[in-house]
């Protein structure tokens, strides 16, 4: 038994007197695609702002592929931030550089590949997020909000990582984009056994994709289960995400379209 | 399912005519060795014939590593798990795809003398447009008094004079005492030690003073304006104001000019006087001379005419300043690199057109204020 990906023992998060996480514990084991689900304002960027690092909780332990997050030398560290590609929510890319360069600079500072190399690569990443070419010359200014999240996606997976955190990757892509970004993590976990954490409030997506859903409610993970199993739970979230009948109707989409 | 941690180095050998590849062919595995890997896959390029059955791992990074080693062709055989045929398929079927060449114009180097230039007009005229736009918005608001920006104002107005204080009098302190000194070991050689007073007095008053505090408040609140604006440009938060029907001009750029027209005159009279305090302090040192017939004397050997330049000199910078440093805050591109660019020519556009202005003062009032 390998140690799970992502592990979070006991997380409390305070904002001054907000009480964001009281307690939350998850697992996550290799391989895996888990959906995290709750309210707006639940936290959820909180928490994967601290799987990476970004945030300190206020009490209880983040652990990455098996070691504390903050473990080990400085290379060691740099190492560890190398296996995990994260996709924000706002997409965050380098408002400086075109959407080339975006992609080619995770991977111009491992200081160890050609140029043609980087160019390959960063061609790869661009088809892969169904960009063309031509848009690599582009700024982020100039490209629209759904562009910008697949620009994002395509520098997350810039350095070929085993974990990915997305959050929201789907809001702002139409239909026909989020079935081709569910084909492509599909893919990439075939390929790769990539596990994935996903934020999002696309039913389509998380019926596709997920092998478990955690539900972030009441400051904890209320339950970490199959999709079958989550729908089941007894909770007023649950219910009022789940069991409407519009959601019931997007998940079934979203599992035919597999 | 292979252990997340665990990492096989990857390796390359020949038997009879078959290049073995085995372990990880993964970007984390390959890249502390990359060197040496492609060196040995170089030695391996006449063999035709490939076994990748013993990959644990291949990502698009190995994948493409191979395939560019290949020459972009799939080896006579090829022997690898369906997975890793996939990977090696999306390399295939990137195929030649390259980045446009952004295009090159015969005519670059006109251009390149050129863009300078139609660059300079085209500030000028954007200058001159925002300041219509100000005269415009002037009229309007003098029509409908209770849109006038009061609140923003008096911010403007504290953040731009009341908190300059503390620095400007220390500067001008210091300036006064070294002006003062300097000055001192001359005059006593020639036994004029008198003139002090009229040097420290006409200098700072009509010339130092105002230079002074220009060159400071341009550094100090002309680069927060440009940055402030620049990045509200960045986050879009103009365009916000825009569809609530908000003019900028009114509620941006109108309270800076204003609070710099004020704060400035201000400004330069309290710099002025700690620098003559300074002044004062190091004469008093040095020659001897008291307070009290220092501040006799002064208005006898300075004519209240240059106190009158220094005020309006100072709102004629102030007003300069806001316009130059707004006028670069709008034209930031939502791009950090534009900010960065449009803060440091906002600050020397500013200094250097104080410095314009101060000689257009100098020859326009020659004769004023002047004892002959
Ligand atoms: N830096 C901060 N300081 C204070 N409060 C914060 C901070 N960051 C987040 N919060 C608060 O923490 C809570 C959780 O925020 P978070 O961004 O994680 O929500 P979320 O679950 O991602 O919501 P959404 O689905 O809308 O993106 C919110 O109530 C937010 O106001
Ligand atoms: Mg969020």
């Amino acid at each position: 038994m390998t140690a799970p990906v992502v592990e979070l023992a006991g997380i409390v998060t305070r904002f001054g007197k907000t009480v964001v996480h009281d307690g939350v514990d998850l697992a996550i084991p290799a391989g895996e695609v888990v959906t995290l689900v709750g309210g707006s304002g639940s936290g959820k960027t909180t928490l994967l702002r601290e799987i990476v690092g970004l945030l300190t909780p206020t009490a209880g332990e983040v652990r990455l592929f098996g070691e504390p997050l903050h473990s080990g030398s400085r290379a060691e560290q740099v190492r560890r931030r190398r296996r995990f590609g994260m996709l924000f929510q706002q997409g965050a890319l380098f408002s400086a550089f075109d959407v080339f360069d975006n992609i080619a600079f995770p991977l111009r500072e491992l200081r160890c590949l050609t140029a043609d190399e980087v160019h390959d690569a960063v061609m790869l990443k661009l088809a892969m997020v169904e960009l063309q070419p031509e848009h690599g010359l582009r700024m982020p200014a100039e490209l629209s909000g759904g562009m910008i999240k697949r620009v994002a996606l395509a520098r997350a997976l810039a350095l070929e990582p085993e974990l990915l955190l997305l959050d929201e990757p789907t809001a702002g892509l139409d239909p026909d984009r989020s079935a081709a970004f569910v084909r492509l993590i599909r893919a990439l976990q075939a390929q790769l056994g990539l596990t994935v954490v996903l934020v999002t409030h696309d039913l389509d997506t998380l019926a596709a994709l997920s092998s478990r859903v955690a539900v972030l409610a009441e400051r904890r993970i209320l339950a970490c289960d199959t999709l079958d199993r989550i729908i089941e739970l007894d909770h007023p979230f649950v219910e009022r995400f789940f069991r409407t009948e519009t959601s019931r109707r997007a998940m079934a989409r979203g599992l035919e379209s597999i | 399912m292979v252990a997340p941690d665990s990492l096989s180095m990857p390796e390359v050998s020949v038997a009879q005519g078959v290049v073995v590849l085995r372990g990880d062919w993964t970007l984390r595995a390959l890249s502390p060795q990359l060197a040496r890997m492609r060196r040995v896959l170089e030695q391996s390029r006449s063999v035709a014939s490939w076994d990748l059955g013993g990959v644990s791992r291949l990502d698009n990074f190995g994948a493409q590593l191979l395939w560019r080693h290949w020459r972009q062709t799939r080896p006579g055989q090829l022997r690898a798990a369906p997975e890793l045929l996939r990977v090696i398929d999306a390399a295939e079927a990137l195929g030649n795809a390259a980045l446009p060449a952004p295009p090159r114009h015969w005519l670059a180097p006109v251009h390149a003398l050129g863009d300078p230039l139609l660059a300079l007009v085209s500030h000028i005229v954007e200058l001159l447009r925002l300041v219509g736009q100000l005269g415009i918005d002037l009229a309007y608001l003098c029509v409908r008094p209770q849109l006038w920006p009061l609140r923003e104002f008096s911010a403007n107005l504290f953040k731009t004079g009341v908190r300059a204080m503390p620095v400007t009098a220390l500067v001008g302190f210091l300036i006064g005492v070294v002006l003062s000194y300097l000055s001192a070991l001359q005059l006593k050689a020639f036994g004029a030690d008198i003139f002090i007073v009229n040097i420290l007095g006409l200098g700072i008053i009509r010339e130092l003073g105002p230079v002074l505090v220009s060159v400071l408040v341009a550094g100090r609140s002309g680069s927060a304006m440009t940055a402030q604006l620049g990045v509200m440009r960045v986050t879009e938060e103009i365009d916000a104001l825009a569809t609530m029907g908000i003019s900028r001009h009114v509620r941006l750029v109108l309270p800076k000019v204003m609070a710099l027209a004020v704060a400035m005159p201000l400004l330069v009279l309290w710099a002025s006087g700690v620098a003559i305090l300074g002044g004062m302090v190091s004469a008093r040192l040095q020659l001897g001379i008291g307070f009290g017939f220092f501040l006799q004397t002064l208005p006898t050997v300075v004519p209240i005419a240059n106190l009158y330049i220094a005020i309006a000199k100072g709102a004629v910078f102030g007003v300069v300043i806001a316009l130059v440093a707004c006028h670069f805050g709008l034209r930031v591109k939502p791009n950090t690199e534009s900010l960065s660019a449009n803060t440091t020519a906002s600050v020397v556009s500013a200094i250097t057109a104080v410095i314009l202005m101060d000689a257009v003062f100098a020859i326009a009032t020659r004769h004023i204020g002047v004892p002959l």
